[in-house]
Formats: structure tokens, sequence, C-alpha cells
């Protein structure tokens, strides 16, 4: 149980090839924090070098009150949980859980009553004789944790911890994992590049793009208000509506249609007319109307093109009549639409965010 | 009607091929089968008069028991050496970037053909007489492992790279020292590639003749292949009786320990690996 506070952490492979640069993020006690980003943004690199597996080019990292920059992986006080899991396949899940404490020289019979205890409060009391590959995914995954769980570290670190089980037990895994970090209270980071899976797991979200971090901030802050274009088009289950406009008092002016501004912030209104902003809004935020009167704006008109079931709802594609990119709606599931059909969506707009050169404003 | 008479004859041509190709195989096994029980061996393969006075004569033979016991010792040493050596410079070679490993690796192997070879007599004996090794039998084993263990380096790195390292860097973060990750999670993974090795250079120990004759001296040291050589009767005819007794119990080690790892090792563990 410990803070993590990383301050300036760069990471520079041979080759030039920036990992991480220069990077500060502090990560409270007891936290659930996830690193979220793109495939080569640096968040793996991240996390291996917070366990010590990979040595940072600059800057520290330190857990607790120590810094622990230039020790090794195994006096950092820290357990990982890897992707592939990394479960030994020549021992059996009690010897697999038990392993940590062997290296610390804990006899035999503590180690395997510790194993015994641990792999009891994960549901795997009865495979202790088992091998990792006579196992489930599920299973594997849980024998993971317990190895983890046995050395009471005062932080975890997770590798991509759901990616590798099928989706329906990944949602049982994940109220589960978040269930268990609640309980041992144990420091927590992972990493990941499912925003949904952050969302619903952290208590924290650092959002990274090539190295560095772009927003940090709750999940509700994040899916609220991504603070970049970058962050914007990356959470969120369908991607925010990014339109180009320009600023037209109170209302943005956007293709041939006039949209309201965001209500809440004047931000937007204290640009001169005629600037180029792009508006922000996601498709959930958006209203559908087949039928809208011509002289009254807020609405921006289109034609569906591509409509897709997604259950309890209806994503619409709508491409706009005066041109530029489609722009997505989400509709409840009963309302009835047709293909070719012409509609315009209309912005809520308290939910609309507008950026201008990437920042939000 | 004329296509199936084609057909037939192709298959009776193929199988007097193979027959004949069997029998060329067959005929010296045979004879290693049957020889050591016959009154009388010559140089045919036939159906013995039993007689085990062969055995009897040679475990009198105070050189022929010994020998085994030398080829043994000198298999072991060498096997020993060969997979600890091999193990660990194959290991580091898999783990660690060295720039132009992969050169030194095909040279390392290039060159291991030679050393053991005919060609390396003359340097090779210079060698043991300057390092004191000449009639030591640690020479022949500094030797033959020498000439095995690139090719086992070979072998064996690839087994290593064959290893996901998520395996060792979780034992890391657990704390294990690099030997403890050699010992607890490298080494049962590459189990069968260990033994594999082990098999191998205990063969080809056990079947070298050269380095042996080369390096040792005294008759009391010389392992079987040497120690067989020397099979003559008074009149300088080879003693084909010996010689067939012999050579049964020279091979059967092998035989044997071909069986005992295939049916202990001839599996690989699975599953620890999410894919």
């Amino acid at each position: 149980m410990a803070a993590i506070s990383l301050t300036g952490l760069t990471k520079v492979y041979p080759g030039d090839v920036t990992a991480l640069d220069a990077l500060d993020l502090e990560i409270r006690d007891g936290e659930f924090f996830a690193l979220l980003g793109p495939s080569g943004c640096g968040k793996t690199t991240l996390l291996r070098t917070i366990a010590g597996l990979e040595s940072a080019t600059g800057g520290t990292v330190a857990i607790g009150e120590r810094e622990v920059t230039a020790l090794p992986p195994g006096r950092r006080d820290v357990a990982m949980v890897f992707q592939d899991y990394a479960l030994f396949p020549h021992m059996t899940v009690r010897d697999n859980i038990g392993y940590p404490l062997k290296i610390r020289k804990t006899p035999a019979a503590r180690r395997s009553a510790k194993a015994a205890e641990v792999a009891a409060e994960l549901g795997l009391a009865d495979y202790l004789a088992r091998r990792p590959g006579q196992l489930s995914g599920g299973q594997q995954q849980r024998v993971a944790l317990a190895r983890a769980m046995a050395c009471h570290p005062s932080v975890f670190l997770f590798d991509e911890p759901l990616s590798n089980l099928d989706a329906r037990l990944r949602l049982e895994a994940r109220t589960f994992l978040k269930r268990l970090q609640r309980e041992l209270g144990v420091t927590t980071v992972f990493v990941t590049h499912d925003q949904a899976e952050a969302l619903a797991l952290a208590d924290r979200i650092a959002v990274l793009e090539a190295g560095r971090i772009r927003q940090l901030g709750t999940p509700t802050e994040i899916y609220r208000r991504p603070a970049n274009t970058f962050v914007a088009s990356f959470i969120g289950s369908t991607p925010m509506n990014l339109l180009p406009g320009t600023v037209r008092g109170a209302w943005i002016r956007v293709g041939d249609a006039l949209l309201p501004g965001p209500i809440g912030t004047d931000a937007a209104a204290a640009l001169p007319d005629g600037a180029e902003v792009v508006y922000g809004i996601r498709p959930e935020y958006l209203r559908y109307t087949a039928q809208h009167a011509a002289d009254v704006p807020g609405a921006l008109p289109g034609r569906v093109t591509v409509i897709e079931n997604l259950g309890s709802t209806q994503l619409l594609t709508l491409d706009p009549v005066a041109g530029g990119p489609p722009l997505q709606v989400t509709v409840p599931e009963d309302l009835p639409v047709t293909v070719g059909e012409p509609g315009y969506a209309l912005p809520r707009p308290e939910r609309v965010l507008i950026y201008r050169d990437g920042n939000l404003l | 009607m004329n296509e199936s008479v084609t057909r037939a004859l192709t298959t009776i041509a193929r199988y007097t091929a193979l027959s004949l190709l069997l029998a060329f195989f067959t005929l010296p096994l045979l004879w290693l089968a049957f020889a050591p029980f016959d009154r009388t061996p010559t140089i045919a393969a036939s159906l013995p008069r039993f007689t085990l006075d062969n055995f009897r004569q040679l475990l009198e033979n105070p050189q022929a028991l010994r020998s085994l016991r030398n080829s043994a010792l000198l298999a072991a040493g060498t096997g020993a050496l060969v997979v600890v050596f091999s193990a660990l410079a194959a290991y580091a070679l898999s783990r660690v970037r060295l720039p132009g490993r992969d050169a030194l690796l095909y040279v390392l192997l290039l060159l291991s053909s030679i050393v053991t070879g005919t060609a390396a007599m003359v340097p090779l004996f210079n060698l043991a007489f300057e390092l004191g090794l000449i009639d030591e039998q640690l020479g022949v084993i500094l030797v033959l492992g020498g000439g095995l263990l690139p090719s086992a380096v070979f072998i064996l790195k690839d087994f290593m790279d064959g290893t996901p390292r998520s395996y060792e860097e979780s034992a890391r973060v657990f704390g294990a020292s690099p030997l403890q990750i050699v010992r607890h999670v490298v080494v049962p993974l590459v189990r069968p590639g260990l033994a594999t090795i082990a098999v191998w250079s205990v063969a080809q120990v056990w079947g070298n003749f050269l380095i042996p004759f080369l390096l040792l001296r005294s008759p009391e040291k010389s392992p079987a292949a040497v120690v067989m050589y020397t099979f003559y009767t008074e009149g300088g005819q080879p003693d084909l009786a010996l010689i067939a007794t012999f050579s049964l119990l020279y091979s059967l080690p092998v035989v044997l320990m071909f069986l005992f790892v295939s049916s202990r090792y001839g599996f690989r563990f699975h599953g620890g690996i999410k894919s």
C-alpha cells in the first residue's frame, strides 16, 4: 500500500525511439489507476518501467517513500500480472501461487498453507494440484492474480488483464477485479487499450499518446470533457463527432447549418466571429428527427446512409447535405428509420464541446 | 487391362526395391544379433549354433569390461560438461543482445566440425601434450566437449528462443536471481532440449574412436571403441567371436538410454501461456 510518483520519467530505446517523454504522474495510495492509449503509446513501457523490467533513461520512480529508480524489480515490492499470465507450466497451481514465497525463503509448509488460503479466496481451492494447462482461461487469470496477491506487495501492476478472455468472461472478470481491488485496497496500475475497460474499472485514468499524458482525470471527467480532440476521439464506445465549423456569435456554423454553442461556458462566445473551431458532440447527445422547420436553426440536415443495430439503440450514420465528414447519431431501437431517408441531427447544447487548435475551450 | 498390369508391375518393382534396401540395412543388424550366440561366427549373418560361450570368454577378458566402464566415464563426463555449459551459453546468447551474435554462432558451428576432426589431429595432440593432458581422460573429455559445445549451444539456443520471456520476467518481479530463474524456470521449460543434448553428446562420445585413440596411451584407460580395435587372435586374424559379442554389449547402453529418454522426455509442457 503505497503511492507511486513519477517525475520526469523518460525512456528512449536504442535508435532514438522515445517511448516515454519526461512524464510526471502521481498515483495515489489505494487507487485503481488505468493507463489508456492506442498501441505504441508507451503505456506498457510505463508499466514495465514502474516494475523495473525496463530501466528509465531519465527521471525517477518512487513507490511510497522509497525511490526505486535504480532497484531491480524484485526489490520494489510490486507484483505484476502479465498479459499472457506467465504461469509456470511445469508447476502445479499450488507451487505457482507459492512461488513468490519460495523466493523469499518461506518454509514449504507455510508456503503451501498460504497458497491454499489465497486460492480459496479466489475460488481456486479445487484446482491446487492441477497444472496451468489443465485450467480454463478465467481460472488461469485468477491463478495469476493469486500469485500476485500471495506476496502482499504494496503495488499491483496488471498488463492488459482482461484482453485474453472471451467477451462474456471479460465482463465477469471486470466486476470481479473491481471488487477484489476494493477489498484489498492495494494501489493498482493497469494498462489497457480498451476505453470501456478503463472507464469501468479505474478510479482515475491517464490517456497516453506518443509517450505523453494527454489527459488525466476520473472516468467521468474524461468522458464528459475530453481535454483535446485525441482523447475525444479515443474515449466512448462510439467515437465523438468532431465537425469543423466557424464561430457566428453564440452559434457555430457547420456546413450550411447553425448549431448551438455550448452552455455553461462562454469561452466559445468570446471568440471573434469567423474563428475556426471543431464542434464536438457525442452520438448519444444528438437528437434525430425526420422533420424540421427549415428556418429554425440548431439542426444539421443530412441523409441516413448506414443503420447499425446495437441492441438497445441504433447507430445512424448521417451524410450532411452540405458535404463534410459524416456524423453518427444514436437513436432508440424502436425509432423507425430507413436507409436513404433525409433527417436532422439536433445537438443537446449542454453537451457540446468546442475545440480550438485541438484543445478544449 | 493393360493399365492394371502396368500398375501391378510398378508395385512389384517398388516392393522389390524396398526389400533390397531393407535387406541392406537389416543384414548387419542381424549379424549383430546372431553372431554373439554362434559357436563359430563368420562375417555372414546366419542362424547361430547356439552358445553363450562367447560371453563367458568376453567376461574373462580383462580389457572388455574395464573399457566399457571407461566409455561410460568419458561419455558421462563429456555429457555433463556439454549440457551445463551449453545451457548457460545458450541462455545468455538467447537473452542478451550481442553485436554479431549470429555470425559468432555460425563460425563456431563451422569450426566445431574441424576441432574434433582428423584435420586437427596434430595441433590437438600438441595442445594436450603442452597441457600435460596426454593419457588423461580429462583431456579426452575436454577435447570432445569442446567439439560438441557449438552445436549444442546452437540447438539449445533455439529451444531458449522458443520460451516466452514473460515467464522469466514474472520470476524477476518476484525477486528471483538470474541463477534462480535458470534453475526454477528456464531449465524445466527446456528440459526436452537438455535431454536431447545429453543423449546426443553421450552417443557421440560413445562412438568416438579417433580422439581417445590419439590422446590415451595406456590400455587400461581406453574406452570400448578403442579396445575393440585390439581384438585379434594370436594368428593376427580379427577375433570375430569376441568382436561380435563385444559389439552387442557395446551398443546396448546407447539403445537403452535412447528408449529411457524418449519415454521420459518425449513430451513437452504446455499451457502456461494463453495464446
